[in-house]
């Protein structure tokens, strides 16, 4: 929901950034206010994988130029447990399996690392067990899921509820979901789907970043964004999305053209 | 190959024990079987590295200490809470130094499981060793199984009779008391006749610090359709060497399980091997080694497929950190007429620091046509996509790589199957990955 009096969570100018040498980010310029939703379509290799990638802090990425501010701080000077601390949250487009640790292990420790950072109170092991059970249900997901290893052996579908799950215990104020929709069925697409609409409020705000179309039928975007060559080329309301969707992206480039022949 | 004694080292460990050792009064085949071992250790020299099986090992400072037999032994006081004994009810058999404990040891009162000392073998027990004893753990080319094979003085035989599913777990336990530097030889044979289940535990724990050497020799006979689950655990002392010999025959359609962990000892060597000695014997051998400091753990395994239809499964992981070295050498061998063998081995290794230093040696070799197998070897760091999802979520780096750590070596843990055990293994390796 757009509010102009909102707070500005995040504000990233003129981002350059390269991958083993190579530059992907050239010149990403995005603003994001309390209580948005933006979505970050394009094709593959456009960047906007990177983007979020770069803003949570993967350490394969360096930011060459430009400035990344989270609520006025400056974020490409910390580490990615402190980004999240801060209250930055990626959902992982490919969340990594991790074999020999329980996931209501790993879960309890996240949440208890980020919670007790904030000043928040830890839970034991009990209340913890408690605590996120009742998130689970917002996933309808199987407790089951609590007993097995981190991801491993998890549909994608599960993987990526399992995403959320962690988005619902940590509680961010800046949700990235990198290809959340990627993998789910329909059913799936929606319980992820209503659980975001579900954590998304005044306070917070989320990016998607998506191919499609579909996914913004269940999370409406207030800002759509086009990205292509590692900028941002087109910003516009949910309509682009649709019409993306019937056009395609060479659209936008007739589209260029078209504006470029008014007088 | 000369019967005179060429290895002083061996010559002056001989000398001592025959002093030492009282003849076995039960069971004459013992007596003679220390004898024949004692004949063999006399033509054999102790390893150096330049033996293809001790290329890694060097053993030679195992010369600088003479380690004689523990000359009092005292009745320790032993409970749960200094992490030797198990919660769960079970079967205990407990050695200090090498030698057998009747006083802290509790047998099961039921007749599920039969055991013997070796110095008063009975009954079953009697028949049994003289079948069994010395046949499976061979000491012709193996000068550590012939030295057990003729120092021992003391040992347990543990029979579970036909179609019978022990009660409880056994839980040998084998003590180094760290008084003085001492040597013990433990010797068990396990007997799993045809259809029989049993649980057994083997660990070796240290109660305080200090040099001690064990050499250890364990024979387990698995009859027709029997099962045997065996989980080994080694932690001695950080100054400690630790020699031990593990055989086992596995019978027609019986099944081995075997999960080992090398955690102790400045220098550590453990060989494992295994007969599927009848068609559709399966076996499962999983092993971790987490070694530190300059910790030297040597595992070589060889599972030897000797009949049709039979399947092997193996995962040996090694964390190596600081200075320490780990060696893995792993062998599977198909012989010709074993159709239809399933085999496959992994072994994956993490290494922690610079100096952390890691050889494995994987090996096939098949020489029937119509099988199934399979060998992967890696030695690597921790995944860098998994740190930083870890990361992403809060943890600070150290955490995130120690929690990995754990996660690593906690595949092998998750299949001890005695829980209180497991828990105890998650502990101590929490404990060591340094995870609050």
């Amino acid at each position: 929901m757009i509010n102009v009096n909102s707070k500005t969570l995040l504000e990233v100018r003129d981002l350059h950034a390269t991958v083993g040498g190579a530059e992907i980010l050239k010149g990403v310029d995005l603003t994001v206010k309390s209580g948005e939703i933006h979505a970050i379509m394009g094709l593959n290799g456009s960047g906007k994988s990177t983007l979020a990638k770069v803003l949570a802090g993967h350490p394969s990425y360096e930011v060459t130029r430009g400035t990344l501010l989270f609520d006025g701080h400056d974020l490409s000077a910390l580490a990615p447990e402190d980004r999240a601390r801060a209250g930055v949250f990626l959902a992982f487009q490919y969340p990594v399996e991790i074999p020999g640790v329980a996931n209501n292990q790993f879960l309890r420790l996240a949440y208890n690392t980020v919670r007790g950072q904030r000043g928040e109170e830890e839970l034991d092991p009990l209340e913890f067990d408690d605590f996120v059970r009742e998130k689970m249900k917002l996933l309808k997901m199987n407790p089951d899921f609590l007993d097995r290893s981190v991801n491993e052996g998890f549909s994608g579908g599960e993987k990526k509820r399992n995403e959320i799950l962690q988005m619902a215990l940590l509680e961010p104020r800046l949700a990235l979901l990198d290809e959340t929709d990627s993998g789910l069925d329909i059913d799936a697409l929606r319980i992820v789907a209503n659980g975001v609409n579900q954590l998304s409020n005044k306070d917070n705000a989320l990016i998607l970043v998506t191919h499609y179309q579909r996914l913004l039928d269940y999370i409406v975007p207030d800002y759509v964004h086009v990205m292509e060559a590692g900028r941002i080329i087109r910003t516009s309301g949910k309509e682009l999305a649709l019409a993306l969707e019937k056009h395609g992206y060479d659209w936008i480039h007739a589209d260029d053209q078209m504006t470029e022949a008014r007088p | 190959m000369s019967t005179a004694i060429w290895d002083d080292y061996l010559e002056k460990l001989i000398e001592s024990w025959k002093k030492e050792t009282q003849p076995f009064r039960t069971v004459s085949y013992l007596n003679r079987l220390r004898t024949n071992a004692l004949n063999r250790v006399e033509s054999l020299r102790l390893p150096t590295i330049r033996d293809e099986e001790w290329r890694f090992t060097d053993i030679s400072s195992l010369r600088n200490t003479p380690f004689p037999r523990a000359s009092t032994i005292s009745l320790l006081s032993l409970d749960s809470q200094k992490n030797t004994f198990l919660n769960e009810p079970v079967c205990r058999l407990v050695f200090v130094d090498g030698q057998y404990i009747p006083e802290l040891s509790s047998l099961v009162d039921d007749d599920s499981v039969t055991v013997c000392r070796l110095s008063g073998l009975a009954n079953t027990c009697a028949s049994k060793a003289e079948r069994h004893l010395g046949q499976l753990a061979d000491f012709q080319d193996s000068v550590f199984v012939a030295l057990n094979t003729a120092l021992m003085h003391d040992g347990v035989c543990i029979v579970i009779p036909a179609n019978v599913s022990a009660t409880i777990p056994v839980h040998v336990l084998y003590v180094t008391s760290g008084k003085e530097e001492v040597a013990a030889y433990p010797r068990c044979l396990l007997v799993a006749e045809s259809g029989a289940e049993v649980t057994i535990v083997e660990e070796y724990v240290a109660l305080r610090e200090g040099a001690s050497l064990t050499n250890a020799v364990t024979e387990i006979y698995i009859g027709e359709s029997a099962r045997v689950n065996h989980i080994r655990v080694q932690r001695e002392a950080p100054q400690a060497f630790h020699i031990a010999n593990n055989a086992t025959f596995v019978a027609k359609a019986a099944r081995y399980d075997s999960v080992s962990f090398a955690f102790g000892a400045r220098i550590s060597r453990f060989d494992q091997k295994i007969t599927l000695a009848g068609e559709g014997a399966e076996c499962q051998i999983d092993g971790l080694a987490l070694i530190a400091g300059r910790q030297l753990a040597d595992t070589h395994t060889f599972i030897d497929h000797a009949n049709p239809h039979c399947g092997s499964r193996q995962l040996h992981k090694c964390i190596v950190d600081e200075s320490a070295h780990g060696v893995f050498s792993g062998k599977i061998m198909v012989r010709p007429h074993s159709q239809q063998t399933d085999a496959k081995q992994l072994n994956h290794n993490l290494l922690l620091s610079e100096k952390a230093r890691m050889d494995t040696k994987p090996q096939l070799e098949i020489f029937a046509d119509d099988v199934k197998c399979a060998h992967g070897a890696t030695v690597g760091q921790l995944d860098k996509e998994s740190l930083f999802y870890l990361q992403s979520r809060g943890l600070a780096e150290e955490a995130a790589r120690n929690l990995l750590t754990y996660a690593f070596g906690g595949e092998i843990i998750n299949r001890v199957v005695v829980a209180s055990l497991r828990q105890r293994l998650e502990e101590y390796i929490l404990a060591r990955t340094r995870i609050s």
